[in-house]
């Protein structure tokens, strides 16, 4: 096979490996937060004990995190040397100004939120909470920052093939930014919500009906059905982004293949990118144009304006349809459970049986909504500047495939050990419920033995 | 030659990625060779060991993301250049790296029984990532491109960082814990050092007859005079450590942190000589810094923020450390 596409694969594979994790850390961290200020502000034990739940998934999650984010960035340079080639200049400083505001914040603190209760006081220790919720948001910003110039650049010129930035400004805030920013929060808002949700409703399901669980439970279910419409509309709004910078997108995420006004919504169809035409098209009359322009007959852009120069149809079509699925089952299952928890505090147990599997709901849907918009910039690597054909380096097909294979592998398995653990972390808090040892918070940090002592 | 942005800023930036790669070996050098000392201590000892380094392992691994951070932002080109060319070896590294730092965690969080299996875990990603690291440094001394003869020698290379990184792991538990586990140390710090030394010896022998360029600048008077404290303060310095090894632990714990000190003013004699080698080239004898820098405005820009975070990096960072300064007791989340 060629290089190009198995590089494409293997950077495809570590990127979606990855964000499992940030998705996970970014939003926790500020969940954690809350648990810590609710236990600050009532002294009920049962928030402390939610807390060391859910830092024991934080810490691994972070670890998770850290190591594939490693491989990331030593990828750039084995398998996609043009890139840095042609834009390092832009984004060079945008990773450096992660590492730099964002990776040590987090690193440094994370020692003390984890490890540091004893050791300092519970002000300190929440400050350091603070720190890294507020680092692991900070790199969020910036590695948006930097794939949102990618996918609609502005604020630079092109000097020999180079690109040389003219305005950071317009460069970190460029036309897709804030949509994309904001879509990837409140996505991660929702992964974590549907899995403390999820873990909790394990719980539940084990018998568990110790107060920590009822608040964690509450924290997941009321947060998930209070973010999903928030994010409904934020995706409408970021598709209409999205429909001004990169029509072809668009058009290849409703597979529609003429321009033209009264186009149908597709619901199901198997887009053939040979025969130009969807074959099993299920479709609603006139649904596209009203979802994109807001009228029946709005102009909707078809693929046939982009020949040769639009992405892959039928993963985009399908993966865009997973992530919208997802989002309307997340908004069903969350209100229901908001429902029930807030009218008759309980979960019927088919409910609680639903939202187990739907801890990892989040994670579909990010995976799929990154899959439409990453796939969507084919076959620009930066749109209209550089192709990834002309970005991959000049390694040998045989080392990239068998890196890929040993990386596969090696991310199935951490995968595996990984829900194991959360799984059994819930059991362990279910079998625990409200006796277990309380932990030693106090005002003050304890006397420590001086070095040498 | 004028020092005018253009001229500077690739010099400040070979500097800072200098530093950073420097940080990055002495503070994750332990890290990686507790983990590997691992394989000769007792299951509670492990856990001492590892409440030694848990709450700054991260941090220390942040210094490598700055370090291949700043070449990939710098030196996009040299980025492109050693990597593609180092592409098994980093892989490799990459590996190791991923079992080790996973590891910390999978083996404090998985039902008891598979601890074990962490543990060995543990070990082998620790290994891998120090006998990677050591190779890629052996196959960048003799210019990226070798043969067989060059790949041995990468092994060799290979072999005496991990004893090195061994030695700064078995300095670091001296330093962090006392009794039994702190006399151990005292003996592997004692067996590391001779093959650390051995391994400095081939790197400084091997460094001159990779390149012409770096034979004239090493032999050629009276340059040879500025540089010849690096090898005799370095040779000093080793034996001083290798007799301390037959005095600690000494009474009320004088001297706990002297190896780790020590020893990183080895490492860092060792790596101000390979930089004055190698000086001005990023990628040996094919890239300068001049040629495989960004531009001037992108540079700038790191730089100012650079001035200003670095600092308050450095700062937060000691204070971490402070925070779980002494003895190393049980690392617990509550």
């Amino acid at each position: 096979m060629d290089p190009l596409i198995l590089s494409r694969m293997q950077f495809g594979a570590n990127i979606s490996f990855h964000i499992l994790f940030p998705t996970i850390t970014i939003a926790l961290g500020w969940v954690l937060l809350f648990f810590k200020l609710r236990y600050n502000a009532t002294n009920d034990s049962a928030w402390m004990r939610a807390y060391f739940t859910w830092v024991k998934v934080f810490a691994l999650s972070f670890a998770m995190g850290v190591v594939s984010g490693v491989t990331m960035s030593f990828q750039f340079g084995t398998n996609w040397p043009g890139y840095m080639q042609h834009v390092g200049n832009i984004a060079g400083p945008l990773l450096a100004y992660e590492i730099l505001t964002a990776f040590f914040l987090e690193a440094a603190f994370l020692g003390i939120m984890l490890f540091g209760f004893r050791r300092v006081s519970n002000r300190v220790h929440t400050l350091a909470t603070v720190l890294v919720a507020g680092g692991t948001t900070l790199s969020a910003f910036w590695i948006i920052a930097l794939n949102s110039w990618m996918q609609t650049p502005a604020g630079f010129e092109m000097r020999d093939g180079v690109a040389h930035a003219v305005d950071w400004w317009a460069i970190v805030f460029n036309p897709s930014m804030p949509y994309r920013l904001v879509h990837m929060l409140l996505a991660s808002g929702l992964t974590v919500s549907f899995l403390i949700a999820g873990l909790s409703a394990l719980r539940y399901l084990k018998g568990d009906r110790s107060e920590s669980m009822w608040k964690a439970l509450r924290t997941g279910v009321f947060t998930a059905a209070i973010l999903i419409p928030i994010q409904i509309l934020a995706g409408d709004q970021h598709g209409l982004n999205t429909l001004e910078h990169q029509p072809q997108k668009i058009a290849a995420m409703e597979a529609n293949w003429n321009t033209g006004p009264n186009v149908p919504l597709v619901l199901f169809a198997l887009p053939d990118e040979a025969a130009r035409e969807n074959k099993f098209e299920v479709a609603i009359p006139d649904g596209a144009s009203l979802i994109l322009r807001h009228s029946i007959d709005g102009v909707v852009p078809g693929l046939n304006d982009f020949p040769g120069n639009h992405p892959p149809v039928f993963p985009l079509f399908w993966s865009f349809r997973i992530m919208v699925g997802t989002g309307l089952l997340m908004l069903a299952v969350s209100w229901s459970a908001a429902f029930f928890l807030k009218r008759r505090h309980s979960l019927p147990k088919p409910l609680a049986l639903l939202m187990v599997p739907m801890a990892l709901s989040g994670w579909l849907a990010t995976l799929a909504g990154w899959y439409t918009t990453e796939i969507g910039r084919q076959p620009w690597l930066v749109t209209g500047v550089l192709k990834t054909a002309d970005a991959v380096g000049p390694v040998a097909g045989s080392h990239v495939a068998l890196t890929l294979a040993v990386y596969l592998l090696l991310y199935l398995l951490l995968l595996i050990a990984y829900l194991g653990v959360l799984v059994h972390l819930a059991l362990k808090a279910a079998k625990d419920g409200d006796t277990s040892p309380l932990p030693g918070v106090m005002k003050t940090a304890m006397s420590q033995p001086a070095a040498g002592e | 030659m004028t020092y005018d942005w253009p001229i500077l800023l690739p010099l400040i930036f070979a500097g800072l990625m200098g530093l950073a790669i420097l940080i990055y070996v002495i503070l994750d050098g332990f890290d990686l060779g507790i983990g590997m000392l691992f394989a000769a201590a007792e299951d509670t000892e492990q856990d001492t060991m590892i409440a030694a380094i848990g709450p700054f392992w991260d941090a220390n691994e942040t210094w490598l993301v700055l370090a291949v951070g700043l070449l990939l932002v710098a030196f996009p080109l040299a980025h492109g250049v050693i990597l593609t060319a180092l592409y098994i070896p980093v892989f490799v590294l990459l590996v190791g790296l991923i079992l080790r730092g996973v590891a910390f965690d999978f083996r404090a969080k998985v039902p008891a029984g598979r601890k074990h299996r962490w543990n060995r875990i543990f070990f082998l990603g620790s290994l891998t990532a120090s006998l990677a690291q050591g190779y890629m440094l052996g196959v960048y001394v003799l210019g990226l491109d070798v043969g067989p003869g060059g790949m041995a020698f990468g092994v060799l290379v290979a072999f005496c960082l991990a004893a090195a990184y061994a030695a700064m792991g078995a300095a670091w538990v001296i330093y962090k814990t006392e009794g039994e586990l702190q006399k151990k140390a005292v003996l592997w710090l004692r067996t590391a050092l001779v093959l650390t030394a051995l391994g400095m010896a081939a790197v400084s022998l091997a460094t001159p007859f990779a390149s012409p360029r770096i034979f004239a600048k090493w032999f050629d008077w009276p340059r040879m005079l500025y540089l010849s404290p690096l090898p005799i303060l370095s040779a000093l310095l080793f034996l001083w450590l290798w007799r301390q090894t037959f005095h600690l632990p000494r009474p009320g714990d004088r001297h706990a942190l002297t190896p780790f000190l020590m020893l990183a003013a080895i490492f860092a004699l060792g790596f101000t000589g390979l930089a004055w080698s190698f000086y001005p080239y990023v990628v040996p004898d094919r890239l300068t810094i001049w040629q495989a820098a960004s531009a001037t405005e992108s540079l700038a820009i790191i730089l100012a923020g650079t001035v200003v975070v670095l600092p308050v990096i450095i700062f937060y960072s000691f204070y971490a450390y402070r925070v779980f300064g002494g003895k190393a007791t049980d690392l617990t989340y509550d």
